[in-house]
């Protein structure tokens, strides 16, 4: 039987994921241990709740630029209403409104202007970073409650209580995705929007809460990303779209939309958390550290499609016979 | 039109919000804050200084910077490392490449696996370092904070590379000495959260408010992020909004170098003027073609020397971090602990075309 070209991508990431961790545990000291395990699980928590509905935007062919700053700006709301003496239980549910509101802004300009995600999304990704800073400014928020903080941080055995979250959350979404019909509406508007739209799919309704969607998670990971650190600030989380994308093409999801599965997007994100985590404990520079990044990522861009460029570049027998 | 009813769970979501409100009782910022002023203040470290314990063999020494491939990190470091030969130990430099806040955590994780024996760490966020390195003082490292300064729970010692209130009022009587009292002068600062930019800023406030300065006013205080290209901007964006701009104090060697180079081809070039604090290699140009006068610093070789002794010296038992404990650097001589935990390195240099050829770092 012949493997889809999404399924063999992962079996791939798979294998260099299992590579990694042999050699790591073989090869690097301190790498296979629980606190390790643990502190490698935590350091990837954001990414990954912000990756799984970057991949259902991604596979309906749209991108989110903006989540590193809508979590940013959930951070300042956190901070300046704490500030304010307003009790945590209510500011988080509050953040969480305020990153669907940052969702619905970008999904309202892409679905009812139709214009194109990516320029929407650079431009929210400025606009709310810079509203981050007018609510919260230079401050750095950090009497945040213990008990809060300690959640964050806290594990059972080598398993971070966020890591449970992250599990439970992408159970969610992978049911969502490849077992329902709204999953099967996102494959195929990502495939073709149009053939989508006159089979039925309410295709910008689906668009619209995807954004909504993916503002939420982002305000969740900036609520597990403050208890984490214990401080608030407008610049919390600066670059980390670029790590949630990086994961989420390296798991194999098509940037053309269409194509891709949770589980390889979920791998990706460990992948690079492990390659991370192993070469720092390594001692490696920090410079090769960025390189082997983005050549991983370089790869999972370039190997899928390398097959339809070649196909591109070889007119086929019947349109080279065609010609006069 | 669908709109209204995919506005249903928004309402919902909101009816949660209410109905938490409603149930009150939350943790608000002052139960937080009467929970803390109730617990006892944590119990100073049990075990006795012995000041006459020889220093250990191959001490494993690793030095934490704000950010790695910064100038005056590397010749810190240097400085600490070649402390660290000096006892036998064994020194080493790791971080990130980004001065972002919580960036360094993963690193001191990585740092407490590794089993060092002490992490000497100029913190990004004095917060958000804090959980990490109290893991790896359960782990029994020692926790040195050099040029800046993270929780006081974060660490066992932190060196000062100068008083704060030395630095922040110096950089002011330098500049006022340059523009004659006179002027609308900005400050181009690093992040806007970096503790000692902001403890010394407020300093040249309060330096400012005196009566001899009636005559200057600070009219921005601008944040370069310790980069070069938004420091470079920054300080386009200042001459730019303020075009009778008298001076600039950029108390960070990053921001001073990139104003420098900003002013150094500009026609405002000598008439605007520039101080703060920076290294002697990195001005050199630009106090030999005009566009600075004079400014200061610390040694940062030493800064970094004496940061590994005191990771050395309690990572051997010879000091607990308690008041008045003293130990001996190497060639810089004896030191003692002062309040909280502080060891002060000494009195910033002020380097002018005079003297500036006579300094290396």
């Amino acid at each position: 039987m012949r493997l889809e070209p999404a399924r063999r991508w992962e079996s791939l990431i798979l294998v260099l994921l299992v590579g990694v961790c042999v050699w790591a545990s073989l090869g690097v000291d301190g790498f296979a241990n629980a606190s390790n395990v643990s502190f490698l699980l935590l350091d990837t928590t954001e990414i990954a709740l912000m990756a799984l509905t970057m991949t259902l935007i991604v596979v309906a062919a749209e991108i989110d630029l903006s989540v590193a700053s809508t979590l940013g700006l959930s951070c300042a709301v956190l901070g300046r209403l704490w500030n304010a003496g307003l009790p945590i239980e209510l500011i988080m549910p509050i953040c969480l409104l305020v990153g669907a509101a940052c969702g619905a802004v970008n999904g309202f300009l892409v679905t009812r202007l139709g214009l194109p995600s990516l320029a929407v999304t650079i431009g929210t990704l400025a606009l709310f970073r810079g509203l981050a800073y007018v609510i919260l400014g230079d401050q750095a928020v950090a009497d945040l409650p213990p008990a809060y903080t300690g959640l964050a941080t806290a594990s059972i055995g080598p398993l971070p209580l966020t890591t449970v979250l992250v599990a439970v959350l992408a159970a969610v979404a992978a049911v969502v995705l490849h077992a329902t019909g709204v999953g099967r509406a996102i494959f195929a508007l990502g495939s073709n929007e149009e053939a989508a739209f006159f089979a039925g799919v309410r295709v910008k309704r689906i668009k619209f809460w995807l954004f909504v969607a993916c503002g939420v998670m982002a305000a969740l990971a900036s609520l597990v990303y403050t208890f984490r650190y214990a401080s608030a600030r407008a610049d919390n989380g600066t670059g980390l779209e670029l790590a949630v994308v990086a994961a989420v093409l390296l798991g194999g999801v098509s940037i053309f939309g269409g194509r891709g599965t949770l589980a390889g997007v979920l791998m990706a994100v460990l992948l690079l958390g492990v390659v991370r985590n192993a070469l720092i404990l390594a001692d490696v520079a920090n410079e090769v550290l960025n390189f082997v990044t983005g050549l991983l990522l370089v790869a999972s861009v370039l190997a899928p499609n390398l097959g339809a460029v070649r196909r591109r570049r070889t007119p086929s027998p019947v349109e080279g016979n065609s010609a006069p | 039109m669908n709109m209204r009813t995919s506005w249903r769970p928004t309402a919902l979501l909101a009816g949660l919000v209410l109905l938490t409100a409603a149930c009150g009782g939350g943790t608000t910022r002052s139960d937080v804050a009467a929970q803390q002023s109730a617990a006892p203040s944590a119990a100073a470290s049990s075990a006795a200084a012995d000041p006459n314990a020889p220093l250990k063999q191959g001490l494993k020494i690793a030095f934490l910077p704000k950010q790695v491939n910064n100038p005056y990190f590397t010749v810190a470091d240097q400085g600490g490392i070649a402390a660290t030969k000096e006892f036998g130990g064994e020194g080493k430099e790791v971080g990130p490449s980004d001065a972002s806040a919580s960036s360094q955590v993963s690193y001191i994780n990585t740092l407490t696996q590794q089993k060092q024996d002490a992490i000497v760490i100029s913190a990004n966020d004095p917060n958000a370092v804090v959980p990490a390195l109290k893991q790896a003082r359960d782990a029994g490292i020692k926790v040195v904070s050099y040029d800046s300064d993270t929780a006081p729970d974060g660490r066992d010692v932190f060196v000062n590379q100068a008083g704060a209130e030395d630095l922040g009022r110096t950089q002011v009587q330098l500049l006022a000495e340059q523009i004659g009292h006179k002027g609308k002068i900005a400050v181009l600062s690093a992040t806007p959260n970096a503790t000692n930019q902001n403890t010394w800023i407020d300093f040249m406030k309060d330096e400012l408010s005196k009566p001899e300065y009636k005559d200057m006013e600070l009219v921005k205080v601008a944040y370069g992020n310790d980069d070069d290209q938004k420091s470079f901007t920054e300080t386009q964006g200042l001459l730019r909004s303020y075009p009778d701009l008298a001076g600039i104090i950029s108390p960070t060697t990053v921001g001073i170098a990139a104003a420098a180079r900003y002013l150094s081809d500009s026609p405002a070039k000598g008439k605007v003027k520039l101080t703060g604090l920076g290294t002697p290699n990195q001005l050199r140009k630009f106090v030999k073609d005009g566009t600075i006068e004079a400014f200061e610093l610390w040694s940062p070789a030493d800064l970094g020397y004496l940061a590994a002794y005191s990771a050395a010296a309690l990572a051997s038992g010879q000091i607990t971090g308690a008041e008045g404990e003293t130990f001996k650097a190497g060639k810089l001589g004896d030191y003692t602990i002062g309040a909280k935990g502080e060891v002060l390195l000494g009195k910033p240099t002020v380097f002018n075309a005079d003297n500036i050829d006579d300094f290396d770092f």
